[in-house]
C-alpha cells in the first residue's frame, strides 16, 4: 500500500496539451475517483500513473518514489480495463497467474494468492473456465482477480463497470466497495458514471478539459461545487442555472434580478453593483410554494414520472427551461404555472467567471422575496 | 423463399460451379489420365480410366526412373523452412512496425510494401550473381532464401492488419502485468493471430511448391532439384513421357491439397474475420 503524489504534470500530443498541470495527492489506502465528461484526460491521467503513456513534463510518486521512467509492472501498480482484457486463450488460473511468472513469484505462492483472491471474489469454481464461457460480470471479476493477485501499492480502475448491465453494475460497485474495505488498498478509479462515483470515493476528483476543476468528498461536491462545471456535472438531473444581476447594494444586501426569478436578495459579500451573477439551484431543492428565499416561476411541458420522484420540466418566462422534482403522487400537469421556492443554503451563487461566490448562510434574511 | 430469390440463389451457384470446374477440371484431368495407358490418353483424354484402360506405368517410371524422392523432399524442406521462416520473421516484423514508433519506421514500412509490387522475379540476374559470390549456387539454402525474400512483405502487410485488430487493451494488461515484450509477442500475440497465420501459410506455401523459376536458376544438379523441376526431364524436346509427366504431377498436387484441407477452416476465419466484426 502506499501514497501517490502527482506534481506538475503535463501531456502533449505533438501541439494539443491533454493535461495541464495537474497537482493531486492521494493518501494511503484512499479511494480516489476521477470523474469528468468523456475527453476530459481522466484515461489519459490514469493511463500516465500506470505507465502506459509518457510524461510530458512533471512528476509521478508512488510511494514516495518517483515513477517517470519506471516500466508499468516496476510501479507497483495494476490496473484493471473497462474491456477486462483478459488473455482469451487462457483460462481463468493462468489469466490470473501469468504476470506473476515474470515477477519472481513462486509457483506455491501464485497458487496461494489465485487461492485467495478465487474465494474473495467467489470465482473458486471458474478457475478452469475461458474467458469466452464467462457472463460479464464474471469476466469483471477474473480482472479484478488478476489485479489483486500482484499485490499492487496502488489499484487502477478504468470504467471497470461500464460493459456491465444495470442491475450488474450496481452489485459489482457494492462488491468494489466491499473489496476496498478488506484490502484498505490505495485505489484511483476512473469514470464517467457520477453515481458511481458519489458512491466509492472517499474523495473526488472532477475533471474537464485537461484539468482538475474541483477535489473534495462526495457530498462537499455536492453542496458546495467550486464552479459551474462542477455544479452542472454533479447530480442528475443537472443543476438549473438562472442568469443574474446585481441591481443594487444597500446596507449589507445586494438586490438581485434576472429572468425566471422573482427579485432575490443575497448578502453583499464580495458583490459589487453591475457583477453579472448565475444562480444554480439544484432539481431536488425546488418546490412548490411561494415563501421562499428564491422563487422560480414556470409552465409545465413534460413530466417524467421515476415513482419516487417526477421530474417536471418548466419553460421560463425569457423562453428557456428548467426542471424540478416532484415527490409524491399529485404531479402538475401539463401547461400549469407553478411556483417553485428554494431554501437559503440551496442556491448556489457563480460569479462571471464560473467560480463559486461564498454566501455565509447565517447573513441570508429568512422568506426575504421581493415582489418585482 | 420466393421465385426471384431462388432464381437469383441458382444463378449464383452455376457461376459458382461454372468457375469450379474451371478451377478442378485440370486437375482432374491430369490426376485422371495419370492412371491410364498412354494410348487411352491420346484416344479419348476425358474419359476416367476403366478396366482396360488403368495402369501406374507412370507411377512405376517415376519411382524407377527419376530421383523423385529426392525432389520431393527438396521441396517439402523448402517450403517448410521458408514458409516457418516468413511466419516467424513476418509476425515479428509486423508486430514490430504496428506497435511501436521507432526513427525510420514509416519508411522501412513503405519499403516492405514496395516488396509487394515489385516481382522479386526482375531480380533474378542480381540474385544468380548473389548466390554465385557468396558460394550458395546450387543449394537448397539460396532457395531458401530468395522464398523468404518473396513471401515476407506480404505476410507482413496481412498480419499488421490483424494485430492492429488485437485491443490494445490486452498488451497493455500483459504490460501491467510485468511480461516482457518478446513474451507479449509470442504468448498473447502470436496466439491470436493464429487464423491469420493460417492463411498467410497458405498464401506463402503455394507458389513456392509450384515454383519452376527459381529451382531453373539456382540449382542444376539432381540432389537440388524440387519436384516442379524434376518433372521437366521427362518433357523431351521430341518425345514426352506423358504417362511419367502426368503421374509426378499427380504427386506434386497431393502435399498443397493436404496443407489447404488441414488450413482451410482456418483460412476462411482468418479472410472472414476482418470483414464481419
Amino acid at each position: 500500500m502506499a501514497n501517490l503524489r502527482i506534481e506538475h504534470l503535463n501531456k502533449r500530443y505533438g501541439a494539443t496539451t491533454v493535461l495541464k498541470d495537474i497537482n493531486l495527492g492521494i493518501e494511503d489506502g484512499e479511494f480516489v475517483v476521477l470523474v469528468g465528461p468523456s475527453g476530459c484526460g481522466k484515461s489519459t491521467l490514469l493511463r500516465m500513473i500506470a505507465g502506459l503513456d509518457g510524461v510530458s513534463s512533471g512528476d509521478i510518486h508512488i510511494a514516495e518514489r518517483c515513477v517517470n521512467t519506471l516500466a508499468p509492472a516496476a510501479r507497483g501498480i495494476a490496473m484493471v480495463f473497462q474491456s477486462y482484457a483478459l488473455y482469451p486463450h487462457m483460462n481463468v488460473r493462468k489469466n490470473m497467474t501469468f504476470g506473476l511468472k515474470f515477477t519472481g513469484v513462486a509457483p506455491a505462492e501464485r497458487e496461494r494468492r489465485v487461492a485467495e483472491a478465487a474465494r474473495m471474489l467467489r470465482l473458486v469454481d471458474l478457475l478452469d473456465r475461458y474467458p469466452r464461457d464467462l457472463s460479464g460480470g464474471q469476466r469483471q471479476r477474473v480482472a479484478i482477480g488478476r489485479a489483486i493477485v500482484r499485490q499492487p501499492a496502488v489499484f487502477l480502475f478504468d470504467e471497470p463497470l461500464s460493459n456491465l448491465d444495470a442491475a450488474l453494475r450496481v452489485s459489482t460497485r457494492v462488491e468494489i466497495a466491499n473489496l476496498h474495505r478488506v484490502l484498505k488498498a490505495t485505489i484511483v478509479y476512473v469514470t464517467h458514471d457520477q453515481v458511481e462515483a458519489m458512491t466509492l470515493a472517499d474523495r473526488i476528483v472532477v475533471m474537464n478539459n485537461g484539468r482538475i476543476e474541483q477535489v473534495g468528498k462526495p457530498l462537499d461536491l455536492y453542496y458546495e461545487p467550486a464552479n459551474l462545471f462542477v455544479a452542472g456535472f454533479i447530480g442528475s438531473p443537472a443543476m438549473n442555472f438562472f442568469d443574474a444581476k446585481v441591481e443594487t447594494i444597500e446596507g449589507g444586501r445586494a438586490r438581485v434580478a434576472g429572468a425566471g426569478f422573482l427579485n432575490l436578495d443575497l448578502p453583499a459579500a464580495s458583490l459589487k453593483v453591475g457583477d453579472t451573477l448565475t444562480l444554480g439551484v439544484r432539481p431536488e431543492h425546488l418546490v412548490r410554494g411561494v415563501n421562499g428565499p428564491f422563487a422560480a416561476e414556470g409552465i409545465v411541458e413534460l413530466v417524467e414520472r421515476l415513482g419516487e420522484a417526477s421530474f417536471a420540466y418548466l419553460r421560463r418566462v425569457d423562453g428557456r427551461m428548467f426542471v424540478a422534482e416532484v415527490r409524491g403522487r399529485r404531479t402538475p400537469s401539463r401547461g400549469e404555472t407553478v411556483t417553485l421556492v428554494a431554501a437559503a443554503p440551496d442556491v448556489h451563487v457563480f460569479d462571471a467567471s464560473g467560480i463559486r461566490v461564498a454566501m455565509p448562510i447565517a447573513s441570508w434574511s429568512d422568506g426575504a422575496i421581493v415582489q418585482s | 423463399m420466393t421465385a426471384e430469390q431462388r432464381a437469383k440463389s441458382l444463378g449464383v451457384h452455376l457461376v459458382l460451379i461454372a468457375y469450379s470446374l474451371l478451377a478442378v477440371g485440370p486437375i482432374l484431368l491430369v490426376v485422371m489420365n495419370s492412371f491410364k495407358v498412354r494410348s487411352a490418353i491420346f484416344g479419348s483424354p476425358l474419359a476416367p480410366p476403366d478396366a482396360a484402360t488403368f495402369s501406374l506405368v507412370g507411377y512405376e517410371k517415376v519411382f524407377r526412373s527419376s530421383h523423385i524422392l529426392t525432389y520431393y523432399s527438396n521441396s517439402l524442406i523448402v517450403t517448410l523452412v521458408s514458409m516457418a521462416l516468413v511466419l516467424l520473421f513476418g509476425a515479428m516484423a509486423a508486430w514490430a512496425l504496428t506497435e511501436y514508433r521507432f526513427r525510420g519506421s514509416t519508411a522501412l514500412a513503405l519499403f516492405l510494401s514496395i516488396g509487394i509490387m515489385v516481382p522479386i522475379r526482375l531480380g533474378s540476374v542480381a540474385i544468380l550473381n548473389m548466390m554465385r559470390s557468396a558460394g550458395l549456387n546450387d543449394t537448397l539454402t539460396a532457395l531458401i532464401l530468395v522464398y523468404v525474400a518473396q513471401g515476407l512483405p506480404m505476410s507482413i502487410f496481412i498480419l499488421s492488419e490483424f494485430i492492429q485488430q488485437i485491443p490494445r487493451d490486452l498488451r497493455d494488461a500483459a504490460r501491467c502485468d510485468g511480461v516482457p515484450e518478446t513474451r507479449i509477442f509470442f504468448e498473447v500475440v502470436a496466439p491470436l493471430l493464429r487464423p491469420a497465420i493460417a492463411t498467410v501459410a497458405v498464401f506463402t506455401i503455394v507458389p513456392i511448391w509450384n515454383d519452376l523459376w527459381f529451382p531453373l536458376i539456382l540449382t542444376s544438379s539432381d540432389s537440388t532439384h524440387t519436384v516442379t523441376l524434376g518433372v521437366q526431364q521427362f518433357l523431351g524436346q521430341y518425345i514426352t513421357d506423358w504417362n511419367s509427366v502426368l503421374a509426378a504431377l499427380s504427386m506434386a498436387i497431393l502435399p498443397v491439397v493436404m496443407i489447404y484441407v488441414i488450413l482451410s477452416r482456418q483460412l476462411i476465419a482468418g479472410l472472414t474475420s476482418g470483414a464481419v466484426k
